[in-house]
């Protein structure tokens, strides 16, 4: 049978794939412009037993998530800019407690209320330091409707195999924009499913780490009880302040992102292994990097682009590789360098890093990247 | 076709231009079986303002999805006609709604006008199907889409109650722009 095609705006591409990865509880409150995900969630999660909320504001929404995931369900929200600000207390909340969660934040101008309807890629540092306090960030950012869907599945199975929040954040043009979409049949992509207890009930411990350092969860409903605070728990999930437990525990929930890194990460590089000139960028500045880099190829410029599908964690060590063989990068972006800053901090200086700097609500063009591209020398 | 394909509807808020560009990308994308990109750019206003709606057509696989150097406008309103022509290529088609665009961007190009609106208004009996008269237009001075392919996806858009009504929408559309054109 052929397989079920449409063409489908990114955001309602990001709803269908939570749906495909099996979520049946959104929590959140509409915001231009990540609004589609919202109501294609509202329209389809009854049809599927799950349930839909509107709430108060969007900390609530974040509350709500915790606690539905907590009964084992797999959970999703979805927001913009302000929206993102407003959950970070509680997004801080679902990292320590160690619940997963997705959050699908489409990117908009800022700060504040900044350029409703414009696109913009100024949140992929609140992705990681947005909420106080050390803690391990998972933040994806695909590039066209066919990944967005494909990177919601992902970004299940990653909340759900190391137990924590992750973002999925299109930029406004890759969430708004339109393309032709096929449906995968259901098993044709991987989806994981939360690790519960395989202990009775007066054995379980929430974050017993003689499993590793994920440890199982179980859920609320199904028999077991547990107590879940903000505050630096023992593995009963009771409160300490005992110093070698409450560093072992923070180390933990940042090792069990870094000691995975290569499961999680992901990038494309086309045209890299010759290139002179690498063009870092993601979201929908990807695409004019690519334009830019083949025209470059045409004009017999050695051009090639470093595409980030994880922003965080950050394929550093192979951009460190790649700095040594290269004569400059070149990182458009639509925000004032915060991809450009952290390019520059994993290549020891071994090459340039050009940015190109957008934040007038029009995305970077190939024009502009291959200029830059003229001053590599 | 070869290559890049860009068009922009353009006219104010409400005027239905960003589904005037869906129809279009989704006869190329799902009945022509070519590749197609629709984006749009809008204000915060729920009415009223410049709108625009992007499509790149293409036989390859489309990276940059705005619009570079425009193939084809369509402008309903004096506004958006002064705010996003100024990247119509030279030669490129330029259509406009004779009663509201009362100043021409400088410029060579082939331009093509009607009474758009009034067209939908008094001929097809609604003010609200002006974007599916355009988009007849377009389809009919573009030539990047089949007439059918495009036909069936404004069909597939639209309640059945209203079928009708866009069909004729369409159709005068279609045959307005291709007298218009001379």
């Amino acid at each position: 049978m052929a397989k079920k095609v449409a063409f489908l705006q990114g955001n309602e591409a990001a709803a269908h794939g939570a749906l495909y990865a099996g979520c049946k509880f959104f929590a959140g409150y509409p915001i231009t412009p990540s609004t589609e995900v919202a109501e294609v969630m509202s329209a389809e999660l009854p049809k599927v037993g799950g349930k839909f909320i509107q709430m108060e504001d969007e900390i609530g929404a974040m509350a709500a998530l915790i606690g539905a995931s907590l009964t084992g369900l797999k959970v999703l929200t979805s927001t913009s800019g302000p929206g993102l600000s407003l959950k970070q207390e509680n997004i801080g909340y679902a990292c320590i407690t160690e619940v997963p969660c997705v959050i699908v934040n489409v990117m908009r101008g800022g700060p504040s209320t900044g350029m409703p309807t414009g696109p913009s890629q100024s949140d992929v540092m609140c992705a990681k330091w947005g909420t106080h306090g050390d803690h391990a960030a998972i933040c994806l950012v695909p590039a066209s409707v066919q990944e967005l869907f494909e990177e919601t599945v992902r970004a299940f199975n990653i909340a759900e195999k190391y137990r924590m929040p992750v973002m999925v954040m299109p930029d406004e043009i890759v969430g708004h924009m339109r393309e032709r979409i096929v449906f995968p049949e259901p098993g044709e992509i991987e989806v994981i499913e939360r690790t519960g207890p395989s202990v009775p009930p007066e054995q379980y411990k929430p974050y017993d780490t003689s499993y590793g350092d994920v440890p199982p969860l179980a859920a609320f409903g199904s028999g077991y009880k547990f107590h879940v605070t903000g505050l630096n728990k023992m593995q009963d999930g009771f409160p300490t302040t005992k110093a070698e437990i409450v560093q072992a525990e923070e180390e933990r929930q940042v090792r069990k992102v870094e000691a995975n890194k290569a499961d999680i990460m992901k990038w494309e590089e086309y045209l890299c292994d010759d290139a002179e000139v690498i063009v870092v960028a993601f979201g929908s500045t990807s695409r004019s990097a690519r334009f830019a880099v083949d025209e470059a190829r045409k004009n017999g410029i050695k051009a090639g682009l470093f595409r980030l599908i994880t922003f965080w964690p950050f394929p550093e060590e192979r951009l460190l590789e790649l700095s040594k063989q290269v004569k400059g990068f070149i990182t458009p972006e639509m925000n004032l360098g915060m991809c450009t800053g952290v390019v520059k901090g994993c290549i020891e200086g071994n090459a340039p890093v050009l940015g190109i700097f957008r934040v007038d609500g029009e995305p970077v063009n190939p024009g502009q990247i291959l200029d830059k591209m003229k001053e590599v020398k | 076709m070869a290559g890049r394909y860009e068009i922009r509807f353009s006219g104010a808020g409400g005027q239905g231009l960003i589904l005037a560009g869906v129809i279009m990308a989704e006869a190329a994308s799902i009945y022509d079986g070519i590749q197609a990109v629709q984006s749009q750019s809008y204000g915060p206003e729920a009415r009223g303002g410049a709108s625009k709606s992007e499509v790149i057509i293409s036989d390859g696989p489309i990276d940059y999805p705005k619009v570079t150097k425009c193939d084809a406008l369509l402008a309903l309103t004096q506004e958006a006609c002064d705010k996003y022509s100024h990247d119509l290529k030279e030669g490129g088609v330029l259509l406009i709604d004779s009663d509201l665009v009362l100043r021409e961007p400088p410029g060579n190009f082939k331009v093509t006008k009607f009474n758009i609106t009034n067209t939908a208004k008094n001929e097809v009996g609604r003010e609200i199907v002006t974007n599916i008269v355009a988009l007849g237009a377009m389809v009919a001075l573009t030539g990047v889409v089949t007439k059918e392919s495009a036909e069936k996806a404004v069909l597939s858009r639209v309640p059945e109650a209203f079928i009708d009504l866009n069909k004729k929408a369409f159709q005068l559309g279609y045959e307005k722009a291709m007298a218009a054109k001379g």
